[in-house]
This record gives C-alpha cells, sequence and structure tokens, in this order.
C-alpha cells in the first residue's frame, strides 16, 4: 500500500532532508498563500489554511506492506520527533 | 434427539465460546469483516433448526464454523461470478505462514493452533483505533454483542453506536490495518494495549459512571471471558494471567457491592460469607503462578491488592499495612491521581486517618481529579474516621456535586446525612 507522510513541524520550515525521492520539503508557512473561492468571489490571505503551532512542512510518499510498517517508518522520521507524521492512506486510482 | 430447549441452550452456549471464532475465522478466510458477522450470524441462526432436526452436533464449534464460513465462500463466489471480478482480499487476508492455504485458517480444528480470535482481539485492539472503537468491535465481532446491546452499555444513542462500528471497520480495511498477532518487537506493547480494553470492559461493567444500575453483569462477564481468552492463548504471560486474576477477584465480591434495593455496600460491610470462594480461590492461584514468573506488573499487583481483601477473614484483619505498600509499588509503575488516592485510603487505614488525609491534601493542592467525586468522598471518609462529622459533612456534599452514578449517590447522601446527626446530638464519630 501507499502512505503519504504529512510531515508537521512547530515551525513550518524544512531544513530536513527529503526522506524519499517522492517526497518534497515546503517553504516556511510564512511564505503561504491561501486561496478559497466562495461562489463567484475569490477569497486570497496570507498565511497557512491552519493557524496553529505545527504546519505542514513537506510530504513523503511511502510504499509498505501494511500500517504497521508505515507507522513504523513514520516512527523513525526526523520529523516525528521535532513536530508530528500524520500517515495518511492514498486513495488509488482503481478504489 | 434433543428437546427444544437443550438446543436453544447449546446454541445460546456455543454463542458465548464460539460467536469470537466463527468471526475470526470468517475474516481470516475473505478479509471482509461485514460478511463475517453476517456469516456468523447466518450459521447460529441456522444451528437452531438443524440441531433441533439432527441434534446437537459433538463439536459445534467446528459445525459453526465451517457452515459460516462456506456460506461467505458461497457469497463471495456469487458476487465474483455477477461482477466478474472481485477486489481481492487484500492486506486483511494475508497470512504470515505462505505455505498456509487462506481458506483453510487455524483455529477450525481442536487440536488446531487457536490463533484466530487472538488475530481478532489484536486488530480489535490496533493503538490507530480511538479507544471508544477498540472497546466497541471488541464487544461486535469477538464477544458477539449487537450494536444496541453495546450502544445501550456505554450510554449513547445506537446510531452513534453504529456509526462507529462502520468508520473502525472501514479504517481497518482503508488503512491497512494488519490482521495478525503482532511481531515479537511490537507484542509487549500491544498486548498492553488489548488488556487494557478488557480492563475497561470490566470496569465499565462494575461501576457504571452514570446511569441507574451500578453493575452491569453482562459486560463483566464479557470482560471475564474475554481474560480467560487471552490467558489461554498467552499463558506465559504474568500480566494477562495477573489481569485474569483481578477480575476473578473483583468479581467474586459482585454480587455483594449493592443490596436488595440497589444501594451501595462498601467493602468493610459486604456480607464476606457471600463471596465467590470459587472465584476467589481461581484468582489467587492464577496470581500465585503469575507472580512466580518473577515480572510483576500494574495488573499483578492490582490483583494483589484485590487478593489481600478478598482473603481477609473479617474487614478487621485485613492487611491494610500491606496493602499501602502494594499501592506505593503501583504508584512507582503508575503514578496516577487515581492510584495515588487509593493509597490514601491504604495508609489512613494502616496509619490513622491523618496520614491519609495528608496525602490527599496534597492531590488537592496539585488541582487533581477535578470532576471526580473520588477525591472528595475520600477526604470525607478520613474526616469522618478521624471524628470530625462537621468537616466531613460538607466533604459528602462537595462529593455529591460531583457524583454521576445513582447507587453512589445515595450512598453518598446517607453518609453525609449520618455526620450531620452525629454532629448534632454528640459531636461523636459516625
Amino acid at each position: 500500500m501507499r502512505y503519504v507522510f504529512l510531515l508537521c513541524a512547530p515551525d513550518g520550515g524544512a531544513e530536513i532532508a527529503p526522506g524519499t525521492p517522492a517526497g518534497v520539503r515546503l517553504r516556511p508557512a510564512d511564505c503561504a498563500t491561501t486561496v478559497r473561492t466562495r461562489g463567484s468571489e475569490v477569497l486570497v490571505s496570507d498565511g497557512p489554511f491552519t493557524a496553529g503551532q505545527e504546519y505542514v512542512a513537506g510530504f513523503d510518499l511511502v510504499e509498505a506492506a501494511d500500517l504497521d510498517e508505515a507507522l513504523d517508518l513514520a516512527a523513525r522520521h526526523p520529523v516525528a520527533a521535532a513536530g508530528a507524521v500524520e500517515v495518511r492512506p492514498v486513495l488509488e486510482p482503481d478504489e | 434427539m434433543n428437546g427444544t430447549d437443550d438446543v436453544e441452550k447449546a446454541v445460546t452456549a456455543a454463542f458465548h465460546e464460539e460467536w469470537g471464532q466463527v468471526v475470526a475465522t470468517v475474516i481470516g478466510a475473505t478479509g471482509d469483516w461485514d460478511l463475517a458477522e453476517e456469516c456468523a450470524q447466518h450459521a447460529f441462526t441456522r444451528a437452531l433448526d438443524r440441531w433441533r432436526r439432527d441434534g446437537v452436533p459433538r463439536r459445534p464449534g467446528a459445525w459453526l464454523t465451517t457452515t459460516a464460513r462456506n456460506r461467505a465462500l458461497d457469497v463471495r463466489r456469487r458476487a465474483a461470478v455477477e461482477a466478474a471480478k472481485v477486489r481481492d482480499a487484500a492486506v486483511l487476508a494475508r497470512h504470515e505462514d505462505p505455505h498456509e492455504d487462506p481458506h483453510e485458517p487455524a483455529g477450525e480444528d481442536e487440536s488446531g493452533v487457536p490463533d484466530d480470535r487472538l488475530r481478532l482481539l489484536f486488530t480489535c485492539c490496533h493503538p490507530a483505533l480511538s479507544l471508544d472503537a477498540r472497546v466497541a468491535l471488541t464487544l461486535r465481532t469477538l464477544a458477539g454483542l449487537t450494536t444496541p446491546e453495546i450502544a445501550r452499555a456505554f450510554l449513547v444513542p445506537e446510531a452513534t453506536m453504529a456509526q462507529r462500528l462502520v468508520r473502525a471497520k472501514r479504517k481497518i480495511r482503508d488503512a491497512g490495518i494488519p490482521y495478525r498477532v503482532p511481531p515479537a518487537h511490537l507484542l509487549p506493547e500491544r498486548t498492553t494495549g488489548v488488556l487494557a480494553v478488557v480492563y475497561l470492559l470490566f470496569n465499565e461493567g462494575y461501576a457504571a459512571a452514570s446511569g441507574t444500575d451500578l453493575v452491569r453483569t453482562d459486560l463483566c462477564a464479557e470482560a471475564v471471558r474475554l481474560a480467560r481468552v487471552l490467558a489461554r492463548l498467552l499463558p506465559d504471560e504474568p500480566e494477562v494471567l495477573g489481569l485474569l486474576a483481578l477480575l476473578l477477584l473483583h468479581d467474586a465480591r459482585r454480587g455483594t457491592r449493592v443490596d436488595a434495593i440497589g444501594d451501595l455496600v462498601t467493602l468493610e460491610d459486604q456480607d464476606r460469607s457471600a463471596w465467590d470462594r470459587a472465584g476467589i480461590d481461581e484468582g489467587a492461584a492464577l496470581l500465585e503462578g503469575a507472580l512466580r514468573r518473577g515480572r510483576p506488573g500494574p495488573y499483578q499487583i492490582q490483583a494483589a491488592i484485590a487478593a489481600c481483601h478478598t482473603t481477609a477473614a473479617t474487614a478487621d484483619a485485613t492487611d491494610w499495612a500491606d496493602i499501602a505498600g502494594l499501592y506505593g509499588e503501583l504508584e512507582r509503575r503508575v503514578p496516577s491521581a487515581t492510584v495515588r488516592l487509593n493509597r490514601a485510603v491504604a495508609v489512613g487505614m494502616a496509619e490513622g486517618p491523618d496520614a491519609g488525609l495528608a496525602l490527599v491534601g496534597e492531590l488537592e493542592r496539585e488541582g487533581a481529579l477535578p470532576d471526580s467525586h473520588l477525591l472528595p468522598a475520600t477526604h470525607a471518609d478520613l474526616l469522618r474516621r478521624a471524628g470530625r462529622p462537621a468537616e466531613a459533612a460538607a466533604w459528602y456534599g462537595r462529593a455529591l456535586e460531583l457524583v454521576g452514578n445513582e447507587a453512589e449517590r445515595r450512598f453518598l447522601t446517607r453518609r453525609a446525612e449520618e455526620c450531620r446527626s452525629a454532629h448534632r446530638t454528640a459531636g461523636q464519630p459516625c
């Protein structure tokens, strides 16, 4: 199964080396711009869509046999110690 | 040929004994939790008819498992023909042993390794599921309680409970929670999680947090049954034996905890001659066997405390110093406010109310257990024992503001009144 690790870090920056070739790292959350469309109106605001202590700092895509293996990989991810890693199964096109 | 009542009895007995095994086997074969429940239900319904006609089979469990599994494979075949393509059983059907045919899972034969239920239990109690979901799923799939029964037991609307179960099963499937007994490096931690679910189940039945029945017997019985299954399947884990011992020792006193009109009876006032001797003996023997392994843990320590209470001939003969020492040991491992509160009670009995009040005072200064009636109730009881009824009555009043259970409310009300009248008449201890 494929899982995406949403890497959440307190500062929102990603000074961590990518964990997998399929991973990306994001610039800090203060560079974020959020867009919402409501009817015909386009609302643009400064900052990330969540106002919290931790921001999405990057994504990794991993292949694992099952959730236990994915959780094991996540537990050894450097971001797990500094912030948090949200493990989400990928919705595959044929599902 | 069996009479109707005998057949019904046999089916009911088989339901308690075999439901979990039947469901576990069908999940093992198909990876489909809903299908497994449906097919188990089908097998038990069919058993009523067939066993009346043909007599109760020699091995009811094997009959039920085979019937349910055949039904599942039938449903699958038909679905496969209709849809031409059926989604593979995916992760859930994966077996550790590559030589094992997934359609011939272990556990069907009495002589086989009965690990299907263990797989089911570990999967139901996976830490990726919420605690509420783990408990509900365990009761539904392993113990065979219906959704309305579980909803009633946990005092939530039926629709909420149904939703909780659907969500949990969907997560198991979609997030790829493996259907297996965890590998060695995960086993200790996961076993602790399973024990916590069984313990919670028992507690939920033993002292309902709210509602009018102090004891919900069914949940206690299910918890004991599950603990027995665990102890049979993991006989070398002292904490598993410790938990079963603990539940048996508590359960032995269950009938005497409330009186005929449903009022709470404290440990010191319980009728010790009415305690279940066989349960106490079994619990004490299990505990001894567990402790001999030299790996004590929280459940063994709690069982040892329960054994101190249940083996004392009278309330006055209770070895409170021993109990206080055991709570100290427990506190070192589980430094929770509840454990510290229990230790305060024991110390109060062993060394006098003032020593207990000092420990209770520490908890209060820290703001521990702010929503629980137990802290003010304990404070009140220690004051009562110290011969300070006016202050005790005031603390009982604070406890009454927080208590949820009706039987406990009546008990605290009674105590508060006793203290007030003792204060009025002579200032004597009540």
